[in-house]
């Protein structure tokens, strides 16, 4: 790709970025959120088509100008977004085979279509039956069907976005063993990705962009490059570390759960939280670790008035007191705070503005008498813009137009508007770069340091392990470990994670 | 340029993401104007005003209610059916019982609660799709109607008329207007001025750049000039004619439930509920309460304004009401509302509602048949939201807001109401 300008009205998402890729290696684009890296992709796959940006682009040899997604398709360039390009209420087969459909005679040949699609799991190591539905599988799964969906459009550089975004460790794995694969047939990859490790593991060569410019290729096969040296050419600084300096403060024990039932909202014979007790002291910041699926979420919310799956039983303490949480609105009043891990989907409303979302939780702070005070509300957002160094310029602004990072931001000063004493953050740094992922660090350290006790869940061990005072491992509804900062390993946790041992009741 | 820009902003109070609702309003001009020439100045007579005012009120009172509704990510087609079912009952009651009439309006109030709780607990307590539910309601209070009123007409007694038919009375010297009228409409003008010192106040409490005082100057100016003007032309028409009392309930519904959505907590869930129902719940808003109070809130519109237009038309028929839900619907859509809910100004349902009766009653006017009339309106209801769903994914906004660029200081629509809308955004533009 050569030097490619993108505009959007008003802005300059990419200018002169030059791309070179060869053929067979795993080409790995790195960037902070909003460095044009889904942009430069876009382009390449003809989501943006020719004629809507400047420069050109040389495929095997020839210039090309895709018209759209399928031009660039037809071409064997292949591109999985982040999202997921999957009808939920499909089976496997056909959603493979989506908009490709193999016919006889003008009908579907769904014999062919089931035969073809098993050769093509197989590819990817998928072994499900090709009649699932895909929303009965788990989303590493989905993955698989999606590369598999690649497969069966004779891919010839396929094009990753956040790949492993949403996978747990071992998903990730085997994501990663398969593009190593597709290489010894050679098969070009493109790899967008924040996780560093990975890329490190994975890359031939990496193109790092910021703020829409191509920064440097390394060669990575040539050795010499390291996680510190792909972080300096995002950020185009030294990050001294990862996390910011904090010093723990630990009070009393002053939130507890007790013996904590919970079963799936629909299948009734499916436990999610099968008698889990935690506890929570003040000042102290807790992790909760485990595989995805393993059931960390579930008990968040459902811990948070009742806003997941069918409550069994179980107790609440809070400051020695048993509490009754029936719904959000009693948690928030009880002095909890639950930051959803899909800030999009579900954590905002993305028609809103950032003044409108930072009050949301908590309106009856900025009104009287059921009356909202416009200036109270714009007084309360304005504080937080500044005080979490949110980047938009007004409060007014749609926090649609905001990045990643900026999104979580408006999402954590809507939960510390409301004065919680408890906050749950689910996964709070995915999807966001590193620069952002440090800042967000910093703000749970301080609201640790003011005395609040945070409930951190991520799938990232590192983080876990550099932030969190304590950790608790999940495994299948249950609480496996309950492990002290001083004994957090990577190893240690993920035997935790994976064991079947129930934590004896405290 | 920019200088351009920000006096459209100051003068509008909103932003360029309202392009659509500025837009409609300077379409509601344009239209307004081209039937005043081709009509020879019949429509913003005296007699034409008041008619327009009678005629289209309680169709404006539906959109109020609807408005909320597709707000918060519903449709309701049963409103016309509640509105014939309600009418019946109510002229009944005083035919048969000698209800006094102010009770009967209480009594048609109340059947507007009931069937709101019936249609409010099937959407938000069991989860039937309000599409399905009200669906079900159309039939339902259509059917009802008939079987009360044994698909008869019943005619109501002359009190009860007021509400519909009636003006403000004639009191105080001889001035040769509508007294009552007139200090309306100067009320009316003391509060847009108000309105604009409390919104500079506001704007300097949040440290916020107030727009030049003489920008705050043309904007009252213009409003203030088109009250006077609506206020002359309804004080001086025929002598026993003034404001309608419909309009006059129109024009205070307006104002309570555009302070409601826009300025109460109870206002901004809706605005929750329609844009992210799970974030909402996640952030504790009660769902299955706004859900149900936002369908009972339109049963009882849809209840009054089957009144008003009993009241109007002196009787009720089997007949009333009959494809209502869809002129409501049609103004909320045309005003900027989206069909995936969250958006959405009173305000600007009501200036779609005004587009559709100027419309309509300019055509008449002008002796169209009511062939062409339905299909001009359908077409314009086509092209309003397919212009912005156009532009919507071309990622700017409207033409009709680009076009008016360079209509500076135009005007205002003929309703005694400012027309500024919070700062919400309708078009979802793509950003890497």
């Amino acid at each position: 790709m050569r030097s490619i300008t993108k505009e959007f009205p008003g802005v300059k998402a990419l200018s002169d970025v030059n791309l070179v890729v060869k053929a067979g290696e795993i080409h790995a684009i790195c960037g902070e959120n909003g460095a044009g890296k889904s942009t430069l992709m876009k382009v390449l796959s003809g989501v943006y088509p020719h004629g809507t940006y400047d420069g050109s682009i040389v495929y095997q040899g020839q210039e090309v100008r895709f018209s759209d997604i399928r031009a660039s398709e037809h071409a064997g360039i292949v591109i999985i977004h982040q999202e997921l390009a999957l009808v939920p209420g499909m089976s496997i087969t056909e959603n493979i085979f989506l908009g490709n459909e193999p016919r006889r005679n003008g009908a579907i040949d769904w014999k062919a279509a089931n035969r073809q699609a098993l050769d093509l799991m197989a590819r990817v190591g998928l072994s499900e039956d090709p009649d699932t539905l895909i929303k009965d599988i788990g989303v590493g799964k989905q993955q698989l069907v999606e590369i598999a969906k690649a497969f069966a459009k004779d891919v010839k550089l396929l094009i990753l976005d956040e790949p492993t975004a949403a996978l747990n460790e071992n998903d990730s794995q085997h994501l990663l063993d398969l593009l190593r694969g597709f290489k010894e047939r050679g098969i070009t990859s493109i790899m967008i990705s924040h996780k560093l490790n990975e890329i490190e593991a994975i890359a031939d060569s990496i193109t790092i962009l910021r703020d829409g410019k191509t920064i440097e290729t390394l060669d990575v096969t040539a050795g010499g490059v390291d996680e510190d040296r792909i972080v300096r050419g995002m950020v185009g600084r030294e990050l001294e570390s990862r996390f910011p300096d904090h010093t723990p403060k630990i009070g009393e024990t002053f939130f507890e759960v007790k013996n904590w039932w919970v079963r799936h909202p629909i299948s009734a014979e499916r436990m999610v939280c099968k008698g889990s007790n935690f506890h929570v002291r003040r000042g102290e910041i807790v992790g909760f670790a485990g595989l995805m699926g393993a059931g960390r979420t579930e008990l968040a919310m459902s811990v948070f008035g009742r806003s997941y799956g069918v409550f069994l039983g179980g107790e609440i303490y809070k400051d020695g007191k048993r509490i009754e949480l029936k719904s959000v609105a009693d948690a928030i009043d009880h002095g909890l705070a639950y930051v959803s891990e899909d800030r999009k989907a579900i954590g905002l409303n993305l028609l809103d503005d950032i003044k409108t979302s930072m009050v949301a939780a908590k309106l009856s702070k900025v009104s009287t008498n059921g009356v909202i005070d416009s200036v109270k509300e714009y007084k309360a957002a304005e504080g937080y813009r500044k005080s979490l160094r949110v980047k938009a310029p007004t409060v007014d602004e749609g926090v649609t137009k905001l990045s990643g990072g900026n999104q979580q931001k408006v999402v954590l000063a809507k939960w510390m508007f409301t004065d919680p004493d408890l906050l749950i953050l689910d996964e709070p740094t995915r999807g966001i770069d590193v620069g952002a992922k440090y800042e967000i660090y910093g703000i749970i350290q301080r609201l640790a340091e003011q005395g609040k006790g945070v409930i951190v869940i991520s799938s990232e061990l590192p983080e876990l392990i550099g932030l969190c005072d304590r950790i608790y491992t999940v495994f299948e509804g249950q609480i496996t470990g309950d492990i002290p900062r001083s004994e957090a390993d990577p190893e240690n946790l993920m035997k935790q994670m994976t064991s079947t041992k129930k934590l004896a009741a405290r | 340029m920019s200088r351009f820009k920000d006096l459209q902003k100051n003068l509008f109070g909103g932003t360029t993401s309202n392009a659509r609702q500025f837009g409609m309003i300077f379409t509601l001009v344009g239209i307004v104007l081209l039937f005043q020439i081709w009509t020879n100045g019949l429509t913003l007579s005296s007699t034409n005003l008041i008619i327009m005012v009678q005629q289209y009120s309680y169709i404006l009172i539906l959109a109020i209610g609807m408005l909320m509704v597709i707000v918060a990510g519903h449709i309701d087609l049963s409103v016309g059916s509640i509105a014939a079912f309600v009418g019946i009952i109510v002229a009944k009651v005083m035919a048969d019982y000698d209800l006094p009439w102010p009770l009967a309006i209480l009594v048609g109030l109340a059947i507007g609660v009931i069937v709101g709780a019936w249609q409010g607990f099937w959407v938000a307590y069991v989860g039937v799709p309000a599409f399905i539910v009200t669906l079900a309601g159309m039939l339902l209070f259509r059917g009802g109607n008939q079987y009360i009123g044994n698909a008869d007409t019943v005619p109501v007694p002359q009190g009860f008329r007021q509400i519909g038919a009636g003006f403000l009375p004639e009191v105080g010297p001889a001035t040769g207007y509508n007294n009552l009228t007139l200090l309306l409409g100067l009320a009316a003008c003391v509060a847009v001025v108000l309105r604009e010192l409390k919104l500079r106040k506001t704007r300097t409490e949040m440290d916020a750049e107030n727009a030049p005082m003489w920008v705050s100057a043309i904007r009252v100016g213009i409003l203030v000039a088109a009250i006077i003007f609506v206020t002359l032309r309804f004080a001086g028409g025929r002598i026993g004619t003034s404001f309608p009392i419909s309009g006059i309930i129109l024009a205070v519904l307006v104002l309570a439930y555009s302070f409601i959505t826009r300025n109460t907590a109870g206002g901004r869930h809706i605005y929750a509920v329609g844009g992210n129902a799970r974030a909402a719940e996640l952030s504790g808003v009660k769902l299955q309460r706004v859900n149900f109070m936002v369908m009972m809130n339109m049963s009882i519109l849809a209840a009054l304004a089957g009144m008003i237009f009993v009241a109007r038309s002196a009787a009720s028929g089997p007949q009333d009401g009959l494809s209502w839900e869809l002129d409501a619907i049609a103004a909320c859509f045309i005003g900027g509302a989206a069909v995936s809910g969250g958006l959405g100004t009173i305000s600007g349902a009501i200036v779609g509602g005004l587009v559709m009766a100027v419309l309509n009653n300019g055509l008449q006017l002008k002796g169209v048949g009511s062939d062409m009339v339905q299909i001009i309106k359908g077409l314009v209801l086509l092209l309003a939201v397919a212009l912005d769903v156009y532009n919507k994914a071309q990622g700017r906004f409207s033409i009709i807001g680009t076009l008016t660029r360079s209509f500076r200081g135009g005007g205002t629509p003929a309703s005694p109401e400012p027309t500024q809308q919070s700062g919400r955004e309708p078009v979802k533009t793509p950003v890497a």
